[in-house]
């Protein structure tokens, strides 16, 4: 199945304040990271619905990442104590549904943290790479 | 207003910005821009070397009217900094500017794949493709306007925090000053003296304090902490806690019917008070009594009695007498303060300098630390302004002065940045010792000597000229004489490129500041980020240095990283500018990112209820039905509620289910696969 030409399709899902205000600084320090990763921007991780992501495995997304403040920086206090609590959730059920549960990610990232959005793009991109295409790919569409 | 509704066929302009070659230098700009005329709904695609500047700005205003838009996308930089430029730029277009939406291909894109030019291109068109996506489902929204609170809090009182008190209450608004400890004035009033001018810090700061104290616009709360806050810009609600001091002033007498009662600050209680502590102001080299004030310039002059110490033999109730202004059994007490904007101006703390333990401080007598110095050099100081031996009483001849220490340092023990103010007041050190002892050596141990301000410079050759000995080289350790008490100094002269054992009477080390321990505390009750060594987070570090990510929240002095006090006071007075501005304005714009009910759809099942944080959600009765109901002053639009509602019930402004299910098929679906 994992033809040569395979290029992950990989979604993140961060939030305004610490991840995107991270990725930014990321940019404004020029580090340098693998190109695969598309970013949709919302003001709080405690906004992903389960369903979005269901939805981007659904559409044959490889890989999903959401990405927010650290515990008790949350710029709505909790926001992301509930994500976490429903990524927990949903990894469950990706593994139920026989999509192995490291495609998807929660990770904490701040907005003075530039250097470690590179690594946990540099860690994403190498994670899905080696688990290769999503077995839900060819239903997508 | 909840409905979904789309009886307009969407028509997209798509303009991508070059940024001169900022973007251009890794994307292919106008392969994107052709890209973005194939995409569905798109009308009209330009580009253009600056989006932002006026040309740019204009096309998209021209474009809305001539070809009737509906939605508008930037691909350009990051939303952060410029989604209000093009907002205004589609406002002025004619369209309501939530019709706006920004594809970020720079800082997430050109800067970060420099060198892969087609992958970067492609991504680009991925992120067009995105947004066209989500500008074709956005709806007119209107931004909620809120009254402002016409008050001000300033968080912490040392100069910086003063200043901006007396700033913000000279431009008439009331102003509460909250300070942890007995008295104002921070830092500064421990220092003998101030670089470069040399005048005396108790001799400038005085006065201020005494603005302070008498402005009617200052409600100056010391021995006061902030306990919780609630609300946003325009609306703080803060719980302050007013800790027990023990003794109550003139007007607290009045009110509890004490005809001329309350502290007057003459400190008999003090002459009876049995307990002896070490006095902190004095870093513990003097002693206090259990019923103190740190030093006799404080404001407001009252007596505070540290309850830690206290015997409770209430010989000092007896001392005040009729005055009844001691009150051993006082308790803590809360208040609640509205106030519209914040200004936070917390300082600093010193480096536990003992954790570099090769200079041997704190097991050796005579290293002392520069604040302690500044203690010794000051005639109000513990030693009446004689730096002696603290080892035998000396006066010491030799002075070496260790710069950095624990500043620039990356062995993990230190702290990695410069302290900024450390090279200066050891020159200043360096001019003290010269003038008051006769024949001594001042030996300044440096790296490079940071004199980056107005007349720093000449201050520096100034302290050369008078005969002050200085040598580049990091002290690698300090070693005691166990007889003499002297101290060796062993470093490198790299400028000589051999390394010396010097020994000296006195080590002077030039600790590194880092921040206050509450300010983990702090920051988390403002919402307010930290950078990564731990000082509170500007907005911007350079176009928006006073403000924070939180609106109505500023920054002040040394809690935003290391400065002198010219700088802290600028600073502050930028604080106190930006922090008026609102309150002056009376109102400001909350961005309309409210969550709405969707009543058909909603069970009535209450789950969010519990899950919004700050309780803007309730169930009510409509036509017969339990529904959800939004309190949209209330709600802050994180939309953790509609990221949970089972049924799909909640509408997200801005931030609609449809919108993001729209972004995640764009880029999953129609691309090329
Ligand atoms: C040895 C030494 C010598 C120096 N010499 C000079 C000099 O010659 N010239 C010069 O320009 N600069 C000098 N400086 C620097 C100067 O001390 C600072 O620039 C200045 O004090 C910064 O003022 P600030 O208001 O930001 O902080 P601070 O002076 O630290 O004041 C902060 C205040 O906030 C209070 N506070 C803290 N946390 C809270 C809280 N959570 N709630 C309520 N209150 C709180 C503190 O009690 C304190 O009163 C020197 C510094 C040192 C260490
Ligand atoms: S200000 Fe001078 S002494 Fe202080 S850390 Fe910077 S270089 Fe070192
Ligand atoms: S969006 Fe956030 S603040 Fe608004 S009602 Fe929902 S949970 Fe509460
Ligand atoms: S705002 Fe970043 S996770 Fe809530």
């Amino acid at each position: 199945m994992a033809d040569e030409n395979w290029k992950p399709k990989i979604i993140a899902i961060i939030c305004n304040w610490c991840s995107y205000a991270g990725a930014d600084l990321a940019g404004g320090a020029r580090i340098q990271y693998p190109p695969d990763i598309r970013a949709i921007r919302v003001m709080c991780t405690g906004r992903v619905d389960p369903l979005f992501i269901l939805k981007a495995f659904q559409d044959g997304a490889d890989g999903v990442l959401v990405s927010g403040c650290h515990f008790g920086d949350c710029h709505y206090l909790e926001g992301n104590y509930k994500a976490a609590k429903r990524m927990f959730l949903l990894k469950s059920v990706l593994k139920n549904i026989g999509l192995d549960d490291k495609r998807l990610r929660m990770t904490f990232v701040s907005a003075s943290e530039g250097a470690k959005w590179g690594t946990v793009m540099e860690d994403v991109v190498k994670t899905i790479n080696e688990l290769g295409p999503s077995p839900l790919k060819e239903f997508a569409r | 207003m909840a409905e979904v509704k789309k009886n307009e066929e969407p028509r997209i302009g798509v303009f991508v910005c070059h940024c001169g070659t900022n973007i251009a230098g890794s994307i292919d700009v106008k392969e994107v821009m052709e890209y973005a005329r194939t995409l569905p709904n798109v009308i009209v695609a330009d580009d253009y070397q600056y989006m932002c500047s006026t040309p740019g700005q204009n096309k998209i205003a021209e474009a809305i009217d001539e070809q009737k838009l509906t939605g508008v996308v930037v691909a350009a930089c990051s939303p952060r900094l410029h989604e209000p430029t093009f907002r205004n730029a589609t406002k002025a277009g004619g369209l309501n500017p939530f019709r706006f939406e920004m594809a970020n291909i720079r800082e997430q894109n050109s800067w970060v794949h420099m060198h892969q030019p087609e992958e970067a291109t492609a991504k680009a068109k991925d992120a067009v493709r995105i947004a066209v996506a989500k500008a074709s489902l956005l709806e007119d929204l209107v931004p909620k306007s809120v009254p402002v609170e016409k008050a001000a809090m300033v968080v912490g009182g040392g100069v910086g925090g003063m200043q901006a008190a007396l700033d913000l209450a000279n431009a008439g608004i009331k102003t509460y000053l909250v300070e942890k400890s007995p008295t104002i004035g921070g830092r500064m009033s421990q220092l003998d003296k101030t670089f470069p001018t040399l005048d005396c810090s108790q001799c400038i700061l005085t006065p201020k304090m005494v603005d302070v104290y008498r402005n009617e616009g200052i409600e100056l709360l010391t021995y006061t902490e902030v306990e919780q806050v609630e609300g946003y810009i325009g609306n703080f609600d803060v719980t302050l806690r007013k800790k027990a001091r023990g003794v109550i002033t003139p007007e607290e007498a009045e009110a509890r019917g004490i005809v001329g009662g309350g502290c007057t600050g003459c400190g008999d209680c003090v002459d009876v008070c049995p307990v002896i502590k070490p006095n902190p102001f004095e870093l513990g080299m003097a002693p206090r009594k259990a019923i103190y004030i740190y030093h006799p310039q404080v404001s407001p002059l009252i007596y505070t009695v540290d309850f830690d110490a206290c015997v409770k033999c209430g010989l000092c109730v007896e001392a005040c007498g009729d005055k009844k202004a001691v009150d051993l059994e006082m308790k803590d007490e809360l208040m609640n303060v509205k106030v519209g904007t914040v200004v936070l101006a917390t300082g600093y703390d010193i480096f536990p300098i003992e954790k570099k333990f090769e200079w041997g401080y704190k097991n050796y007598d005579n290293v002392i630390t520069s604040l302690e110095f500044e203690r010794l050099i000051c005639a109000s100081g513990p030693t009446g302004g004689h730096l002696v031996r603290p080892s035998d009483g000396e006066t010491p001849k030799r002075v070496a002065f260790v710069l950095c220490a624990g500043s620039r340092d990356n062995t993990g023990v230190g702290k990695p940045y410069c302290s900024r103010f450390c090279c200066m007041y050891s020159l200043k050190h360096a001019h003290q010792i010269i003038e008051k002892i006769p024949g001594v050596v001042p030996y300044i141990f440096y790296m490079d000597i940071r004199s980056f301000g107005k007349m720093y410079e000449e201050f520096y050759y100034r302290i050369q000229d008078e005969g002050a000995k200085f040598i580049r080289g990091r002290v690698a350790n300090i070693l005691e004489d166990p007889v003499t008490k002297n101290l060796h100094v062993n470093a490198e002269d790299t400028l000589l490129g051999r390394p010396i054992d010097m020994e000296v009477d006195m080590v002077v080390l030039a600790a590194a500041v880092q921040p206050t321990a509450e300010t983990e505390k702090t920051r988390r009750l403002f919402g307010v980020s930290c950078s990564q060594d731990g000082w509170l987070l500007e907005a911007h570090p350079k176009l928006n240095p006073c403000g924070t990510t939180t609106a109505g929240v500023y920054l002040a002095g040394v809690c935003q990283g290391p400065k002198d006090i010219p700088d802290t006071v600028a600073q502050a007075e930028g604080a106190a500018s930006a922090a008026s501005i609102p309150i002056h304005r009376g109102e400001v714009e909350l961005e309309p990112y409210f969550a709405q009910c969707i009543e058909e759809k909603c069970a009535g099942c209450g789950l969010c209820v519990n899950l919004c944080p700050y309780s803007a959600l309730s169930l009510v009765e409509k036509d017969g039905r339990t529904v959800m109901q939004v309190t949209e002053a209330k709600c802050k639009g994180c939309g953790t509620c509609g990221g949970f509602c089972p049924g799909g019930a909640i509408w997200m402004q801005h931030f609609a289910t449809p919108q993001i299910v729209a972004q995640i098929d764009a880029f999953l679906l129609g691309g090329e696969q």
